[in-house]
């Protein structure tokens, strides 16, 4: 049964995440992400599917008791705010090492530091080339609207059991804080651990069976030579990813002459500028990667040769550029506009800049 | 047909809930709204703004620079958000504590005593209805009926009661707008 509501970003992953079957939550409050525990506080799904919801006593806490959930194999998501998400980086590395299903929410506010509580892009370079120590990749998806918070949640997980990998769900205080009109997906069952089981194999610590080998969860390796093909599989399944799961939505990028490359909210107000673009003639066509990793660099590789300049707008000071730099590979002129400290750039701004930075004058 | 809106006032005066009811009377007659309301420290004792757009079509920024209409319930918001309508737009305010008038040329301005009417109602909380009311006679963007749904979804049911009172005073809010130029 389709449901339209109307409701902040933060609230549609809240829901989503009860409407998916997940086993349980951990967080803690900071703004501007502390709707999704409050949510989830008020709507009391314990009562309503059995799954647990948590405050912890710090978000160290938290993504440790999604390690441990996610070992056994749940379906466990924890949320925060930029320096939030960096007191959990070593839990974050901690679970890819070992290859633990789960999902992170990260709405970002400006940096560095404690920063500002007002909406960023800043953490972009944090989600995507690491965060925490090791070589380990997170598959990030930027989220553009209430609508895709919502959606993203089921996909989040398909993904994470699918390739028993940890996915980041890179959003912002503006998508988090909006209201916009969100349909809900119909409430999923929660999976038994033989269901999970039959669908994603045995690796889960559930209680070892006879007749099967022990499933051990463990980021820890002394022996170089095992570390090492373990990382040799970690990269493999990394490459897979790659290949399977790049997400991009192109808008007007037919007979553009010039192109934007914005996720998140930040492609939200691009669209405005295309259409302001159109009122003054400019010919302006948008690239938005829905996942930030895998980054759909070929996508903007190809579309580079069609146009005269690529301009990418991020609520920071210069992150994904790189990415699209790295995938033009010097054959188009590639600039940044950003604006950063909780600011918001406006579509007039974004216009002015791309008339000042690639069409000069 | 695409209404970009702000409203700005004081937190308090019911700016948020007022974006919130237009929002779900869009809905109610199956339009794209979004709601974008400032958050954080200033609306503790200090200016509150939302941004709502309802539309026909698929919304592209919530974020704007320029407002087909703003609807203003402060002297800092006046003097913030002035300049912020498009030429041709209309600004509608509540002049009281107002001392700096708009100077705008090139729009329409209009007034409604929120303040006084709700006070003549002997209910200050219906001052928020009685804005929307002065906004819905000049762009009537959404149906009475839609905003009588609005409401009940915006509302917890216990207050459901209070609907009467609302739909009152956005009447009042109707009839006693006025065009200053």
């Amino acid at each position: 049964m389709e449901e339209i509501k109307l409701m902040k970003g933060n609230e549609a992953i809240a829901e989503a995440l009860i409407r998916a079957g997940a086993d349980a939550y951990f967080g803690y409050p900071i703004t501007p992400q502390s709707e999704i525990l409050e949510y989830l506080m008020t709507e009391e799904p314990y009562k309503r599917t059995g799954m647990v919801v948590l405050q912890a006593e710090s978000e160290i806490a938290a993504i440790n008791m999604v390690y441990g959930a996610g070992a056994c194999g749940k379906k466990v998501m924890t949320s925060s705010s930029s320096p939030g998400i960096s007191l959990k980086q070593e839990g974050i590395s901690y679970i890819a090492g070992s290859e633990i299903p789960c999902l992170i929410v990260n709405v970002v506010r400006g940096g560095p530091g404690l920063g500002t509580i007002q909406p960023s892009q800043s953490d972009y370079f944090q989600s995507v080339k690491g965060g925490g120590h090791g070589d380990y990749r997170l598959i990030v998806l930027a989220p553009a609207s209430v609508q895709e918070m919502a959606d993203f949640v089921q996909l989040s997980f398909d993904m994470a059991f699918k390739y028993r990998n940890p996915v980041l769900i890179l959003s912002d205080g503006l998508i988090g804080q909006m209201m916009e009109k969100v349909i809900l997906p119909p409430q999923q069952e929660r999976l038994t651990d033989e269901e999970v089981e039959k669908r994603y194999g045995s690796w889960a610590t559930v209680g070892k069976k006879a007749g099967r080998e022990r499933n051990i969860i463990t980021s820890l390796e002394l022996k170089s030579e095992r570390q090492e093909k373990h990382n040799h599989k970690l990269q493999a399944k990394y490459r897979e990813i790659e290949k399977n799961e790049v997400r991009f939505e192109k808008i007007n990028c037919e007979n553009a002459d010039y192109l934007l490359v914005a996720f998140g909210s930040s492609a939200r107000i691009c669209q405005k500028t295309i259409q302001l673009g159109k009122a003054k003639g400019i010919n302006i066509g948008l690239i938005r990667p829905i996942t930030l990793w895998p980054f759909p660099s070929e996508e903007i590789n190809k579309a580079a040769d069609k146009v005269k300049g690529i301009l990418t707008v991020e609520m920071n000071a210069g992150q994904m550029v790189e990415d699209v730099r790295l995938a033009v590979n010097g054959k188009r002129k590639v600039e940044h506009f950003g604006r950063y400290g909780g600011m918001i750039p406006s579509p007039d701004e974004v216009l002015t800049a791309l008339e000042q930075k690639l069409i000069g004058g | 047909m695409t209404e970009e809106l702000i409203i700005a006032g004081f937190g308090g005066q019911g700016v948020l809930s007022m974006g919130k009811i237009l929002a779900y009377s869009g809905i109610m007659q199956d339009q794209e709204v979004s709601w974008l309301p400032s958050y954080g420290p200033e609306m503790r004792g200090g200016t509150a703004n939302v941004s709502v757009i309802i539309s026909d079509e698929r919304i592209s920024s919530p974020v704007l620079q320029f407002f087909d209409t703003a609807i203003i319930l402060n002297q800092q918001s006046l003097d913030k958000f002035q300049e912020a309508v498009k030429p041709g737009g209309v600004l509608l305010y509540d002049p009281n504590g107002i001392t700096h008038l708009p100077t705008r040329k090139d729009i329409k301005i209009y007034t409604i005593e929120g303040a006084k009417e709700a006070s003549a109602l002997k209910n200050s909380k219906t001052f928020n209805m009685i804005v929307l009311g002065a906004y819905l006679k000049l762009k009537p963007i959404v149906k009475m009926e839609n905003v009588i749904k609005g409401l009940k979804k915006s509302l917890p049911e216990r207050h459901h009661n209070l609907i009467p009172m609302n739909e009152e005073a956005i009447k009042v809010g109707m009839d006693k707008v006025k065009q200053v130029s």
